[in-house]
């Protein structure tokens, strides 16, 4: 259990955190074992690399609009690995890292921004809502999901994602009212990135922080250092097991930054500093600072990393080209699968598309 | 057992409950008072708070964590204590209820009812006589019914319950306590997508739904003595639509009025015109006429008879196609 003196108050908000950008790390080091901490790290280099490919098919025009995560592989990789694979996830739509930990396929992830629809089928047995576009909304599903799971008498969690943005947004305040008022097993991780889309936090809210939001739902509130994944990891751990022991939902706010633009559709350089980004990239990478303790503890070298690189760029280079070629559905594919039995309008209307398009092919 | 449409739905309601556990159902007030036309009356104490839950007051709350608690194994029944107030669920409704099956190609769906008052002509304050069957009916992925009698009532809601995908229920808030009749007990269905001949006749056809049924039949009844006799149907289902129902009977009488209580432009109303049109135009005899709301907000009390359709306009309408 994480000390309460990291629980937000309001007069003063601490930040939770382990490591220092240097690898060191304090006293709340959850010292987890050498695999688990490689298995992290692993995902994190995985995370970064799907992202980079992603820009270079888009900017290719390989790739439809995507939504780059770079910066944020702590907050997403760390709080993941937090889930048991009973526990559920429930995205926004930059979450492709916490979803490959999650267990849905990079070749899933990049079909779909490639605009195939099979690309939002996730696998069963992953128990991952597919991406929320419209900002925000998913934050309800979590809080019904996990009512369900008070009502059922089930004991997982459910841990949703969104950005600052959503929390300008009704859904927001509503799921974290019913979530208080029901006392739901759900964890809300709010990735404040410091931009909506180009609007920075400062015009998004007046509060303070969006921890401190928490406290008007009677439930409980941190702020997490974002850009360290143990930190990440131990606060969602927490939240989590506490939501499973019936104690109810948590808001976290991760303090991060995104690297790249709100979607590869807008122009950060009209709303931030090139120096800005370059700066916080040399010194708060994530990655660089996960590297760093993993180094001090002896588990790894640029040999290991060499070889880590080269490994993960050809699993995502083949994810890609397999996302590719992969089939697409056929229009039949969509108009079975708007309703459970298909009704005479719709078969009316299928057979029109055949006719008129050759087929049926799309 | 003698019901009106109140106590239809109630039924409805306490048998499903009983017969499955993971029907819940949800809304403002629908608990311990049993909800504002009382359609919820003794479920909570029959269910427990679990199952028969008082929401805080957001419409969107309630449609989008309905929409969680479907994903998750429950089959949530939402109660918006008016359909005018269900704007601030649309988003909900439009980008989530209605299209987790398709955009999941199948893995997810969301069986959950969305039960509304809707309608006016009982003297209610602004925004709680809305009739906008047409903004769920426009929605991919949502069925749209609209019953008229209590046993349609009881046998459709159940019918909805069980049904796989979100359905958008509408209550004629006029017809809740307005007429009763016998409605079987215990368990019974109706099947969503097929109409209701409310009363056969073959000089023309009257299609309508909810309160607009029974404006029809009373038309039907004056336009008798003057030896006309009316074919009125009760679509009972918006979406899907028993088209089949439809053609066949405009086939037969070859003259339509369309009786509607919505705004007129792009009212559900048009769509069936234009379906009409398309299916069965040589069959026609007249121009179709539609009868219908305008295209105003809906008045408040002194004025709302002026704007709801009532036998007179109906019988005037029905007059027109006859003559032309």
């Amino acid at each position: 259990m994480i000390d309460d003196k990291y629980l937000y108050r309001l007069e003063k908000g601490e930040t939770f955190h382990i490591l220092d950008q240097d690898g060191s790390a304090n006293e709340l080091d959850p010292k987890l074992p050498p695999d688990v901490l490689l298995k992290i790290y692993r995902m994190m280099v995985q995370a970064r690399a799907f992202d980079e490919k992603a820009l270079k098919l888009q900017r290719a025009g390989r790739m439809g609009t995507y939504p780059p995560l770079s910066g944020q592989e702590a907050v997403q990789i760390g709080s993941a690995f937090a889930l048991d694979k009973s526990d559920w996830m429930v995205p926004s739509y930059r979450e492709a890292g916490a979803m490959m930990v999650k267990g849905v396929p990079m070749k899933l992830q990049y079909m779909l921004w490639m605009g195939n629809d099979w690309g939002n089928r996730i696998p069963d047995g992953v128990n991952c809502l597919p991406v929320s576009i419209p900002v925000g909304s998913q934050t309800l599903h979590a809080t019904g999901m996990a009512w369900a799971a008070n009502v059922r008498k089930e004991k997982n969690a459910f841990l949703c994602y969104f950005g600052d943005g959503a929390t300008s947004r009704g859904d927001f305040h509503e799921s974290l009212n019913f979530a208080g008022v029901f006392q739901v097993p759900a964890v809300f991780l709010c990735s404040n990135n410091g931009f909506a889309i180009s609007t920075p936090v400062v015009l998004q809210t007046h509060a303070e922080t969006i921890a401190q939001k928490a406290i008007a739902y009677g439930i409980r509130g941190y702020r997490l250092d974002g850009m360290d994944v143990l930190a990440s990891y131990v606060l969602a751990k927490d939240a989590l097991d506490r939501a499973k022991k019936g104690e109810g939902p948590t808001l976290i706010e991760a303090l991060c930054y995104r690297f790249g633009p709100h979607t590869t559709a807008d122009n950060p350089d009209l709303y931030r500093e090139k120096e800005e980004v370059e700066r916080i990239k040399k010194e708060k990478d994530p990655i660089a600072r996960f590297r760093n303790y993993l180094v001090k503890r002896k588990l790894w070298d640029d040999q290991k990393e060499k070889a880590l690189i080269e490994e993960i760029d050809r699993l995502v280079d083949a994810a890609a080209k397999e996302a590719e070629k992969a089939p697409v559905p056929t229009f039949e594919d969509l108009v079975r699968n708007v309703f459970a039995e298909t009704p005479p309008y719709l078969e009316d209307e299928l057979n029109y598309f055949k006719k008129v398009s050759g087929g049926g092919k799309p | 057992m003698m019901m009106n449409n109140v106590q239809a739905v109630n039924d409805a309601l306490m048998y499903e409950m009983g017969r499955d556990p993971t029907v819940m159902m949800m809304g403002e007030d629908v608990g311990r008072e049993g909800g504002v036309f009382r359609a919820t009356t003794g479920l909570q104490q029959k269910y427990g708070k679990a199952r028969v839950v008082d929401t805080p007051l957001s419409e969107n709350g309630i449609v989008g964590t309905a929409v969680g608690l479907a994903l998750n194994g429950m089959k949530p029944v939402a109660e918006i204590q008016f359909s005018g107030f269900v704007f601030a669920a649309y988003d909900q409704l439009i980008s989530h209820a209605s299209r987790m099956r398709q955009r999941s190609m199948g893995r997810y769906h969301v069986p959950m009812v969305v039960r509304m008052p809707f309608g006016g002509g009982v003297r209610a304050l602004e925004h709680h006589s809305e009739s906008d069957e047409t903004i769920y009916t426009q929605i991919p992925g949502l069925k749209v019914v609209a019953a008229c009698t209590p046993t349609d009532m009881k046998g459709l809601l159940i019918s909805a319950i069980r049904d796989p995908d979100p359905i958008i229920f509408l209550e004629h808030i006029r017809l809740y306590r307005a007429f009763r009749e016998e409605v079987p007990e215990g368990e019974f269905t109706l099947p969503i997508g097929k109409a209701r001949v409310a009363l056969q006749g073959n000089d023309l056809t009257i299609l309508a739904w909810g309160a607009m049924v029974n404006v029809s039949l009373e038309a039907a009844k004056q336009l008798q003595k003057e030896g006309i006799n009316a074919e009125v149907i009760d679509l009972r289902t918006l979406k899907p639509l028993d088209k089949e129902a439809v053609l066949n009977s405009v086939k037969r009488t070859g003259r339509v009025v369309i009786v509607e209580e919505a705004h007129r432009i792009s009212g559900f109303g048009s769509d069936l015109g234009a379906i009409i049109a398309e299916d069965a135009m040589l069959y026609l005899k007249a121009p179709i006429i539609r009868v219908s709301g305008y295209d105003i907000r809906f008045p408040l009390y002194k004025l709302e008879d002026e704007y709801l359709p009532d036998p007179h306009r109906v019988a005037v309408a029905a007059k027109e196609v006859m003559n032309f």
